[in-house]
């Protein structure tokens, strides 16, 4: 994945992960459950299986961002690859508590 | 990013869970997500550039905006209170256009090109039968997903224009998907038309919370669907929350409104009294004041329940005036007060309120109001005290300037409010020959009881000094507002002119 950024889908080799990019600095791709992510438009290869180490899941609408604070990505599919960029896995963003205000 | 990706995350997520209560039927997140497909097909086909709803709240609202969504049209609800001549206008600028409405004027539709025109129950018979269709959602991104006609209390309604990526940006900045329980709902009373209403729609789906609309506000049945309906979370323009007051004061039996455990209100300037009573009335529901502009894509500040309670008790007089405030920026937004040469102002120095941030569109069709670095001007005007409590002071355009002196009409209507036969005031500029502009009032008194004028320039000359007196002060039966609690300014300067 050459171009990534904000607004882009992407989704899962290993599994039915899918996440959209909200910050997004640097050039390393984002893989889930150790493989390369695709476009989430792209025609998708056969299933492989997530690595070890790489495999707790991703949950729907939870927000998973990098130690640097570079990059950040909303689950909108859940899955049971991990993402991570490289080896590095990304973690879930702690939730605000704003109260209700619509 | 496209807005209907909310409502895709809810329906595949939670398919069975009812997302809206309308008139007694319910929706789920995947009736309304197939019902949003099916409406997108028909507009694209349609050949329009613009999605309309010109009617009160119901199942077409959520429907035809995440199907506009979904399409890559703007949607634009229309205000069904505006004279046939103003409709009309608006028409003819969202031209090619799907209309949905239960409007039968027919010389509405003169003029404009509406490239099909649907009644309410007929487009919701249509898109929520027959077989599911899957369609891929527009980009979104930058494009438009809604476009608001601004309320125009002082002139021709502006097009507010709002990006996907505003909307979808407000949305993950302030809410956490699928934070609320199967049992929590939430009673809309805004109408659609107005950005509360679509903020309403994108806030309950993201967060699973069942919607329960009150097409037409009365206090009775506020109370009632409170009630019937298990309601926990409201939102509510000031005027509401006082007629509800009200209501309930004169019932033998008060309502304990029991499942009721949060109420957002905003919209306009909440009296403090009635918030204090309310306090003292529902002590089990927590209660927080939104401050946002339709520009923002809603909410751009909070004066959350715990700073509602902190102020409530204080004896110290500078935390204790917090009830009146907007409360502090969300975290994704920054705000900014400047004077008239764009200086930033320390804190408690009034000037005009400037906000940034990725929910903030500050655009119109015909231009973009933000400046280089992305700071919309409100065109309110505040100030920030120590701790970084907003607090507004009336709209920029307000302010009178007589004799080279600024006067901000807010500190003489506290004054003349604080009157005990005083229930409700304004104060503005009219021009003068002698001062540019002098000061003058309009002040609504209780039933029954008389008010010398010159009391009331003395109680102002007392308090402030005495550039600050009313020169005229006119007394009238009430204060006209719009049904989103806001004073229509140029009706009362109409009086004087």
């Amino acid at each position: 994945m050459s171009d990534i950024k904000p607004g882009l889908r992407l989704k899962s080799v290993v599994c039915d992960t899918e996440a959209m990019v909200i910050k997004y600095s640097g050039d390393e791709g984002i893989s889930c459950g150790g493989a390369p992510m695709i476009d989430a438009k792209a025609e998708a290869p056969e299933k492989g299986t997530a690595s070890d180490g790489f495999s707790d899941g991703s949950l729907v609408g939870k927000r998973y961002v990098d130690a640097d604070d570079t990059m950040e990505l909303l689950c909108v599919k859940p899955g049971t690859g991990s993402m991570s960029v490289g080896d590095t896995l990304l973690v879930e963003k702690s939730a605000k508590s704003l109260p209700s205000s619509d | 990013m496209n807005i209907a990706m909310l409502l895709q995350m809810a329906a595949e997520t939670f398919p069975e869970r009812v997302a809206l209560t309308s008139s007694g039927t319910h929706y789920t997140y995947g009736e309304i997500y197939s019902a949003a497909q099916k409406a997108a097909q028909d507009f694209s086909e349609s050949g329009c550039e613009y999605v309309s709803v010109l009617d009160v709240s119901s199942a077409a609202v959520p429907i035809a905006l995440f199907g506009a969504g979904i399409a890559g049209v703007p949607y634009v609800p229309l205000n069904y209170r505006l004279a046939a001549d103003e409709l009309k206008d608006l028409l003819e600028r969202i031209s090619p256009v799907y209309l949905i409405t239960n409007d039968d004027q027919k010389q509405l539709v003169e003029g404009a090109d509406i490239k099909k025109l649907s009644s309410t129950d007929r487009f919701l018979d249509f898109v929520l039968s027959g077989e599911n269709i899957e369609i891929e959602a527009a980009e979104g991104g930058e494009s438009v997903a809604v476009q608001l006609f601004t309320s125009g209390t002082t002139g021709k309604p502006k097009a507010a224009i709002l990006r996907h990526e505003n909307l979808v940006s407000y949305i993950l900045g302030s809410v956490e998907f699928m934070a609320a329980d199967e049992e929590q709902a939430n009673l809309v009373t805004v109408p659609p038309y107005h950005i509360a209403g679509i903020s309403a729609v994108l806030s309950s789906f993201y967060a699973g919370r069942r919607i329960v609309q009150l097409p037409n506000f009365s206090p009775e049945q506020w109370v009632e669907l409170c009630e019937s309906q298990s309601v926990s979370n409201a939102f509510v323009v000031p005027t509401m929350l006082s007629r509800v007051m009200e209501h309930i004061e004169g019932l033998e039996v008060k309502p304990a409104l029991t499942s009721l455990k949060a109420v957002a209100y905003g919209g306009g300037k909440m009296p403090i009294n009635i918030i204090k009573l309310a306090l003292i009335a529902f002590p089990h529901v927590n209660f927080t004041n939104a401050y946002g502009l339709t520009e923002t894509s809603s909410t751009i500040a909070v004066l959350d329940p715990d700073d509602h309670r902190e102020a409530n008790s204080s004896d110290d007089p500078e935390i204790h005036r917090r009830l009146g405030s907007v409360g502090k920026p969300l975290p994704s937004v920054e705000i900014e007060i400047r004077d008239d040469e764009g200086n930033v102002m320390g804190h408690n120095h009034a000037g005009e309120i400037y906000v940034r941030g990725p929910q903030v569109s500050g655009e119109y069709l015909e231009r973009d109001a933000k400046d280089g670095d992305g700071w919309f001007p409100t065109r309110d005007a505040g100030f920030i005290d120590e701790d970084g409590y907003l607090f507004l002071s009336g709209r920029a355009d307000d302010v009178i300037v007589r004799g080279g002196e600024n006067i901000s009409p807010g500190e003489i209507e506290e004054v003349l409010l604080a009157h005990d036969d005083v229930t409700d005031a304004m104060v503005l500029g009219i021009p003068s020959d002698e001062w540019g502009e002098s000061v003058v009032a309009v002040v609504v008194l209780a039933p029954g009881v008389d008010v010398h004028i010159a009391d009331l320039q003395a109680m102002v000359r007392d308090k402030l000094r005495s550039s600050r007196v009313p020169e005229q002060i006119l007394f009238e039966k009430e204060l006209p507002y719009n049904e989103m609690g806001k004073l229509i300014r140029r009706q009362i300067k109409a009086l004087f002119l």
